[in-house]
């Protein structure tokens, strides 16, 4: 039997480089559409979001609301509420179908074949971002404008384009946080579930859902700006209930931080699932049936 | 790489290659005590030329999963090296994943709430499948594994079979040129099975380039659709062969039945005194007689009959004995496959 030696293409030209690039982002393109595509059918397919996404949320934002109310606060409260309703919904997609995703799809066998496929893991991970981020804003707006229209609350917005560049990076550093833990996942099994049970609550305190970030203090709201929920919630709100909360920095400041987390989050994903790829592939962990 | 060059790699290699999993932490993987490791390839080479569908046959436990999931990039070997069309699987991934694609039995994969023709249209997209040449290799597939009807049923409602199926038609649809087969009709009944074997030898016939490494328990499957076949057992390659091969490989002698009449209980004896004939058992079945001879050579068949009609005999029907593919791999993997044997009678 004779050896093969290892093929020794020689370095492509420039042309062929800028081709080759062409193709794989268009590779990556149909990809990311490909995987976002069950995610943004999956929303017309399945009703019941309606009552567990939408009229869930509304329940527990009524009674913090309910609360402010008998304690006579600003109305601009009760849409500090209600903006945090809305944003949980995406730290919830995040969580469970961002960080956990990678678990469930080795489970179901998916993971082997997304990772037989030609274009790059991060595309299939940006596909499940962009598919989720979508179907999530689909309830998020829900849940904003029937809160606000429950409560009537209105908003008086500084600087539209502002809070969409805030909302936005705070939107892709969080699915960038997802992203990353999603390829750590890979190193667990049956811990996954207990690990996210005991990371969601403590968040939405954490990042200031239902109470201005502020209030937990200096230290706790440096920790907390960790996580992109809670820069881009105390940004967002600065800019539609200006000089009224309390604040942890300036909206300005608060959008620059952000999109450093977009880097980090971002890079880091790419980073960790290359090097989780690497060790799983050693470690046997991309699959569940083996020998 | 010229045309005619590339012809003349194989469609899979594999050199040495060894993996060993390491159980860590007090944790076991496959019966390994921490620090320890199990060792479920040990030094395969393998060659499958292009244009054959090759089984790799072995009882559970015994490597072929493990062996595919190195070939399909999921898995890094240990050691030794495996190529595939030339490519190294460790370092030309990429390449690698463009022209290969997997079925495993029992496999689940996919989105329930999809219907068939969205989940394949989103695999097709994987291997970068423009939407019109996918939709129109979608409808092909599908008619051609009986699933014409089902394109637009949710994949949940699917039975097993036809699950698999589609899955068969989801490997189908980037039209890879080398497929691994991952015992795919494991716990399908008589026909989704041979649904899938058919149209297994329908693709394969329809282009020269293609290949199939195919692992399977089911040793009449591998008798049906392999070209090639070789017997993994402890991770290490027992035999290799045709099927054929591996047959008369483990048959010492040549064996034949015939059906008798007018037989004298002294015509057995007088048979075993024969040059070349090693045996001679007899058994009454209603009014006839029923000989079994085993020979030195096939050769000896024409003058022992010639014997047997001298002395008086008749012979009424001869019947070559030929030894089944499931008794050769019984022979080279030992009493461990019994198991597994009856599990497959009862699959048939």
């Amino acid at each position: 039997m004779t050896a093969l030696t290892p093929s020794t293409a020689a370095p492509a030209r420039p042309a062929q480089r800028g081709r080759n690039m062409r193709a794989g982002l268009r590779l990556g393109i149909m990809t990311m559409v490909g995987r976002a595509y069950p995610r943004l059918v999956a929303a017309n397919r399945e009703p019941d979001w309606i009552f567990y996404e939408v009229a869930l949320p509304l329940l527990q934002i009524c009674a913090f609301a309910l609360v402010y109310k008998a304690l006579h606060a600003p109305q601009q409260y009760i849409g500090l509420v209600i903006l945090g309703g809305g944003m949980m919904a995406f730290w919830i997609n995040v969580l469970w179908s961002m960080a956990a995703q990678l678990h469930w799809e080795r489970q179901s066998g998916n993971l082997e074949l997304y990772l037989m496929a030609p274009a790059s893991m991060l595309w299939i991970l940006a596909g499940m971002a962009i598919g989720g981020m979508l179907a999530t804003a689909v309830r998020a707006t829900a849940v904003l404008i029937l809160g606000s229209l429950i409560f009537g609350v209105t908003y008086n917005v500084v600087s539209y384009p502002l809070v969409i560049l805030a909302f936005l990076f705070s939107l892709v550093a969080l699915y960038g946080l997802g992203s990353m833990l999603a390829s750590l996942y890979l190193l667990y099994n049956r811990e996954v579930w207990a690990i996210q049970e005991v990371i969601q609550e403590p968040v939405a305190l954490l990042t200031g859902s239902y109470v201005p970030v502020a209030a937990l203090g200096p230290y706790v709201g440096a920790f907390a700006a960790l996580i992109p929920l809670t820069l881009g919630l105390d940004a967002v709100r600065q800019l539609v209930f200006p000089h009224l909360l309390p604040t942890l920095l300036p909206a300005g400041l608060e959008i620059a931080i952000l999109a450093v987390l977009v880097v980090v989050f971002c890079g880091g994903a790419a980073w960790s699932l290359n090097f989780i790829e690497r060790r799983a592939k050693i470690q046997g962990k991309l699959s569940l049936k083996w020998q | 790489m010229s045309h005619s060059a590339q012809d003349t790699v194989p469609a899979i290699q594999t050199i040495d290659v060894r993996r060993v999993y390491q159980a860590r932490g007090g944790r076991s993987i496959g019966g390994a005590q921490a620090g320890k490791g199990v060792t479920a390839l040990d030094g395969v080479s393998l060659t499958v030329q292009r244009g054959e569908i090759f089984g790799l046959l072995g009882r559970n436990g015994a490597g072929k999963t493990t062996l595919i999931k190195i070939l399909t990039t999921l898995l890094a070997p240990s050691g030794g090296q495996a190529y595939i069309d030339g490519m190294d699987v460790t370092r030309d991934v990429i390449k690698v994943r463009q022209i290969i694609a997997m079925v495993s039995g029992g496999e689940q994969s996919g989105y329930g709430i999809l219907t068939v023709r969205e989940q394949l249209w989103m695999f097709a997209q994987f291997y970068g499948v423009p939407s019109k040449v996918a939709h129109a290799r979608i409808d092909e597939l599908l008619s051609a594994v009986g699933l014409g009807d089902q394109a637009n049923q949710k994949v949940y409602a699917l039975s097993t079979g036809m699950r698999q199926r589609m899955n068969l038609c989801r490997a189908l649809v980037s039209d890879p040129e080398i497929l691994f087969l991952d015992e795919p009709t494991v716990g399908l009944d008589v026909e989704a099975s041979r649904a899938v074997r058919e149209y297994v030898r329908k693709w394969m016939g329809e282009n020269p380039r293609r290949t199939v490494l195919l692992t399977t328990h089911y040793m009449f499957e591998a008798d049906e659709l392999c070209d090639h076949v070789a017997v993994i057992n402890h991770g290490q390659i027992v035999a290799e062969g045709t099927t054929d091969d591996l047959k008369r490989g483990l048959q010492e002698h040549a064996r034949f039945q015939l059906e008798m009449a007018e037989w004298l209980p002294a015509f057995t004896e007088m048979l075993r005194e024969r040059d070349g004939v090693v045996d001679a058992q007899t058994e009454q079945r209603n009014d006839r007689t029923q000989l079994r001879l085993a020979l030195l050579r096939e050769e000896f068949i024409v003058p022992t009959i010639a014997s047997i009609n001298e002395a008086g005999g008749r012979v009424l029907a001869l019947r070559r004995i030929e030894p089944t593919l499931e008794e050769a791999f019984v022979r080279l993997v030992g009493d461990e496959a019994e198991s597994q044997r009856e599990g497959e009678e009862a699959q048939r």
